[in-house]
């Protein structure tokens, strides 16, 4: 259940990114999120210079511009919330263009825009250069309680088995002249989702005591531990490092 | 729902971040006890369920669809702890893989749609079941309350965290009717969809509902026409004197929490734009222009009438509440009665794609 199961986002490659420790990337994405957040609104400079580090980065690890960017898309919907924000919030107005904006909304728009868009970037990327079990290991290195990584592990290995799943039952609701139309289909939908509870249910039932006969006893052995040398954690730690001296000047000026 | 990085500033963000924390360590806690030693595997399908049904989308009206946002089915199906945990990987997971709400947010995003949505919806649903016949139908009606609730109630959790951290001067008025005007309607449908789940599921596998245990009759044999009380091979269940008692306890108890929720809401949406009294001064004008437009009842009622910002964000709130509970009920009964009277349709093309016994049992 190892190597079939590379999630979509990740690219393969051989990059010094993706060769790095998952915790050591981790943190460094984790950290580098937090300064930019962190950053005023007001030193505008500051995020172009966020984006080129991205982009180093990105280039370093051979993701092409274009996967990036289309993996940006998932940011449309608050892309459309910051673009009302001008318009509702509230003090100091302008004109711009014959409409009435918001200062403070047009601020507030591109704060959301820029921190939100370089946030998605670097999960993107992060995405894209580490493989799902690599991840799962990296959040377990880095303490977070190993139940809930084994939670995650499952909820990532059976996601797509319960996917199909529903996707079967779709595909056989609509061969049977099904479609849902309106609030009089909620029903069928409904019902879809109470056998595909039971179904899971059922199947972790199973899981559980395949494993139980396999030896379980409360926890994972753990057989690929990765640990990072002092060099690999400089290198991821370069990025949030060199953020965090723009986010000081940034606020220094 | 999902907030990206830096719509909250970083320490209201580290603040809900610790609130997310505490919440899952007592989560993992009492996960344990729900699902005994199966923990991991089950929770971890569970949440691919969430997951997945996510993923199902429902017509709302001509054109607009809307999805599952899942905390209330949680609570209800496995129980508020597992509940939590199961939407908190969900979340955790779509923040790291697919940058579907931002890193720095997360804990924004576990507090507002794993935490409050599932503690809301299961309270609720522990004390409906409690005050209500001991029936399953009594079950679909709690989880439809349940779920109803918990998405205004969502919202409202993240109108608290925009008027204490958001970077955006919006007044918190506009900001808590826009979001629960929304999610009211939302809630609606997720209302609908959790009930009727709950009910299929109660109908094949009562077992499997963690909210309705406890509702198991006594088994009964029928001797010579009549029915006996089969030998009882476990104690007792709690004596129906002491339950009947309990009921009021409960009764009073939801009355109490509904009343302390209409006014937590009221002060938490009124202390903030007292600190910018200036800037929704500026706004007053603007938003009476903006709500004669809108023409959700809510909106009309929220400001029409009231030119204070702190009455009308608190109104805005408790109208919220009040709204929901009619619709909630107007729409159940309706849904209802459609239910009793033609179960057939759909009864015919869901013995298709679920377990054969769907179809012989119905709700």
């Amino acid at each position: 259940m190892g190597a079939g199961h590379a999630h979509k986002l990740y690219r393969h490659g051989h990059s010094p990114v993706h060769g790095l420790p998952p915790h050591t990337k981790l943190a460094a994405v984790f950290a580098f999120v937090v300064v930019v957040v962190s950053t005023p609104r007001e030193a505008m400079w500051a995020f172009g210079v966020y984006a080129v580090l991205l982009g180093a980065v990105a280039y370093v690890a051979r993701v092409p511009a274009g996967f990036l960017l289309r993996r940006l898309l998932i940011e449309v919907p608050f892309v459309a919330f910051a673009v009302l924000m001008p318009f509702v919030a509230e003090g100091e107005r302008v004109d711009v263009l014959g409409m009435s904006l918001s200062v403070n909304g047009l601020w507030g728009a591109w704060n959301v825009l820029a921190k939100g868009t370089l946030g998605v970037a670097a999960s993107v990327l992060l995405a894209a250069t580490t493989e799902l079990r690599e991840l799962l290991l990296g959040l377990q290195r880095l303490r977070l309680p190993p139940l809930l990584v084994q939670i995650a592990s499952f909820m990532i290995r059976y996601g797509d088995v319960i996917t199909d799943e529903m996707r079967r039952m779709r595909i056989a609701r609509e061969s049977r002249g099904f479609e849902a139309k309106g609030v009089r289909h909620w029903g069928v939908l409904a019902k879809s989702a109470g056998a595909l509870f039971i179904r899971s249910y059922e199947r972790g039932e199973r899981v559980h005591l395949a494993m139980i006969s396999r030896g379980y006893a409360g926890s994972m052995p753990v057989i690929d531990e990765v640990t990072a040398s002092r060099a690999q954690w400089t290198y991821a730690l370069a990025l949030p490092c060199a953020a965090l001296a723009v986010c000081l000047l940034g606020w220094a000026l | 729902m999902h907030v990206p990085d830096g719509f909250i500033n970083a320490p209201t963000s580290a603040a809900t971040g610790v609130i997310a924390a505490g919440a899952i360590a007592v989560s993992l806690r009492g996960a344990r006890r729900e699902l005994d030693e199966r923990t991991a595997p089950l929770a971890g399908l569970v949440a691919a369920f969430i997951f997945a049904v996510q993923m199902l989308n429902f017509p709302v009206a001509a054109g607009t669809s809307g999805h599952l946002l899942g905390g209330a089915l949680a609570a209800i199906l496995v129980g508020p702890y597992t509940g939590v945990l199961c939407v908190s990987v969900v979340l955790l997971m779509q923040g790291i893989l697919f940058a579907d709400g931002g890193l720095t947010a997360l804990g924004v995003n576990i507090t507002n749609m794993a935490i409050v949505t599932t503690v809301v919806a299961y309270a609720l649903f522990r004390g409906l079941v409690k005050v209500l016949p001991r029936t399953r139908r009594s079950v679909t009606v709690a989880s439809f309350v349940a779920a109803l609730v918990s998405v205004p109630a969502a919202a409202l959790a993240f109108t608290v965290m925009y008027a204490i951290g958001g970077t955006t001067d919006v007044s918190i008025g506009k900001v808590a009717t826009a979001m629960v005007g929304v999610h009211v309607l939302i809630g609606i449908g997720e209302a609908a969809i959790t009930a009727l789940t709950v009910g299929s599921v109660i109908a094949v596998r009562p077992d499997l509902v963690y909210g309705a245990r406890g509702l198991t009759h006594k088994l009964k044999l029928r001797v010579n026409g009549e029915l006996v009380d089969a030998p009882q091979a476990e104690p007792e269940p709690a004596p129906v004197a002491a339950r009947t008692s309990h009921r009021k306890v409960w009764a009073a108890g939801l009355a109490a929490s509904l009343v302390l929720a209409g006014f937590v809401s009221f002060y938490a949406s009124a202390d903030p734009d007292g600190l910018e009294k200036v800037a929704a001064d500026h706004g007053i004008d603007k938003r009476a222009e903006e709500h004669a437009v809108a023409d959700s009842p809510l909106a009309d009622y929220g400001v029409e009438d009231v030119d204070d910002a702190r009455l009308s964000g608190g109104l805005a709130g408790v109208i919220g509440v009040g709204v929901t509970v009619v619709a909630g009920s107007a729409v159940f009964w309706a849904v209802r009665r459609r239910r009793s009277d033609s179960t057939s349709p759909s009864d015919t093309t869901d013995t298709t794609d679920t377990t054969p016994s769907t179809s012989t049992t119905s709700v």
